[in-house]
């Protein structure tokens, strides 16, 4: 089933186009990966997806991304679809405040008043992004004190904690080691039995690791979108072919 | 060239330390001559004398009327300056169109910019009557310090205030509304606990800015040398004590307005240990 719907996308900041004509579903349950050279719009498009793009100055698009059949741009509204539409971030960003209060933000501000529910989210969530065993001693201690792989997981485990379908991911590992970039791989394939995800990165073996679907941008356009297997292994486009293969990007 | 450069090491230092020559010689300069005044009327009857009687016969020097003054109207000030001055950085750092920050802007720089003395005149011809007709009593009184001064504390509390919330990383506030968060709440709830240690330092310089005022305070306070019985009664603070009577005061008594110096150094100095406890603590938390 499509979660979501990219219907001939143009995105523009201020007079410069930064997506041209994008059509892509992405399926329910999977992890869908976009890659391709800087600045060819794969972080655009995915900040297009829960509306995160509203805040640059001067950005407006014409088309339609559909989310369940609804129109996020016309007939939802922005704080229920990023309750709906979660995001981790390139660079780790935990709030400076405790591990629990990191997790409880979200819910608390989605309305979550009591003390217990509150406790189960934040433990389940811990749980659900295997940080919990690791940080079950300490909640009430500052979440910057954490490794930088932790402060990512965190990151995931906050993003869980307003029940999101979709989780969209930028880079999310681009900032980490081998060892916690591993561990956000397995937890990826985790979540994705319950989760969609669609992933931003600029490692093609991370994307072929892990990722169901990929899709190739290249100066703004989705060159190629496919099964990650075909994509890979036999891509149509000569552009895909030789960016997969190192001859530019 | 290392002679040149050894030279200009010194050059800087010795600049660096004429600032720390002026503190010191301050400090010498008012407990030389501060506390010997207070040993001699006694420390307790000094701090906690309710009367302040200098031409009586035996005088009588009792300042915890004007420590209680000072404590009142810095009390007084933070609490209309602070949430006033704390919003207004708010909306100049997250909400204002760029229209409106310049404009804002310059307002704000020209606030810090007005000599005390000014706004002591707009105290006495404006808020004194607003107070008068308002609030009822003489409008030469606490409560107009306070608002007189919680002006004056509004450009340091913006300033410092504002800065604080840019230097926060955008990332804080993106990953709040990311989470289907409202700007408000990512704002108050996520960005300015963020910044809560530079805008706590806005406040500790509010809080010397409103207590180390001198003539704006002299002109609207009245200057009663009592201790304070409402908040529509005027009151005397640690300045005006001392400006007002420092003219003709002579011996016991003019050391005991240096005394009286020693006390309000002191209160800065105690502001400024809590204050870098509490941003200490902010940072090992």
């Amino acid at each position: 089933m499509n979660k979501i719907e990219v219907k001939n996308l143009d995105l523009y900041y201020g007079e410069v186009q930064a997506l041209y004509g994008v059509n892509m579903q992405i399926e329910e349950k999977e992890i869908t990966a976009f890659i391709g050279p800087s600045g060819c719009g794969k972080s655009t498009l995915l900040k297009t997806l829960n509306r995160m793009n509203d805040l640059v100055e001067g950005c407006r698009i014409t088309g339609e991304v559909l989310l369940e059949n609804t129109d996020i741009y016309k007939d939802m509204d922005v704080y229920q679809l990023r309750k709906r539409v979660g995001m981790v971030f390139q660079k780790p960003n935990p709030f400076p405040m405790s591990i629990y209060d990191n997790i409880a933000y979200g819910p608390r501000t989605h309305g979550v008043r009591s003390r217990v529910a509150l406790d189960e989210v934040v433990e389940d969530s811990l749980k659900k992004a295997a940080l919990w065993d690791e940080v079950k001693d300490r909640l009430k201690k500052s979440a910057l004190g954490l490794s930088g792989g932790q402060q990512q997981r965190l990151c995931i485990a906050r993003a869980l904690a307003v029940q999101p379908e979709v989780i969209l991911m930028d880079e999310p590992t681009s900032a980490l080691d081998p060892i916690s970039t591993a561990k956000i791989e397995d937890l990826a394939l985790e979540l994705k039995n319950a989760y969609t995800i669609v992933m931003v990165t600029h490692n093609m073996q991370q994307a072929t690791r892990i990722s169901d679907k990929t899709g190739f941008f290249l100066m703004g356009k989705v060159v190629e979108y496919g099964t990650t297997e075909q994509v890979f292994s036999m891509p149509r486009e000569k552009e895909t072919e030789n960016y997969i293969t190192g001859r530019f990007g | 060239m290392k002679i040149r450069e050894n030279v200009m090491k010194y050059v800087f230092f010795l600049a660096a330390l004429v600032s720390v020559a002026a503190v010191l010689l301050i400090c010498i300069f008012l407990f030389a001559n501060g506390v010997p005044a207070m040993a001699k009327i006694g420390v307790f009857d000094f701090l906690l004398g309710k009367e302040w009687k200098p031409s009586d016969i035996p005088p009588l020097f009792g300042i915890l009327p004007m420590i209680l003054g000072s404590v009142y109207v810095t009390a007084g000030a933070l609490i209309l300056g602070v949430p006033i001055g704390l919003l207004t950085a708010v909306y100049m750092s997250r909400y204002c169109p760029k229209k409106i920050y310049g404009f804002l802007r310059m307002a704000v720089d020209l606030l810090a910019g007005i000599p005390s003395v000014v706004y002591g005149f707009f105290g006495i011809i404006i808020l004194v009557p607003f107070v008068r007709n308002t609030f009822g009593g003489n409008g030469i009184s606490i409560l107009t310090a306070c608002i007189l001064l919680g002006i004056m504390i509004l450009p340091t509390i913006i300033s410092v205030s504002e800065s604080a919330i840019n230097a926060v990383s955008s990332n804080y506030y993106e990953g709040a509304l990311a989470l289907g968060a409202t700007k408000e709440s990512s704002i108050f709830k996520v960005v300015l606990p963020a910044a809560k240690s530079g805008i706590l330092a806005g406040v500790v310089l509010g809080i010397g800015r409103a207590i180390g005022e001198t003539m704006a305070v002299l002109m609207v306070v009245g200057n009663q040398a009592r201790m304070p019985k409402g908040i529509l009664q005027g009151v005397r603070t640690l300045t005006t004590n001392i400006v007002a009577e420092m003219g003709y005061a002579a011996d016991l008594h003019r050391e005991a307005l240096i005394a009286t110096g020693v006390v309000l150094f002191v209160f800065v100095l105690i502001i400024n240990v809590i204050f870098s406890i509490i941003k200490n603590g902010g940072k090992n938390r």
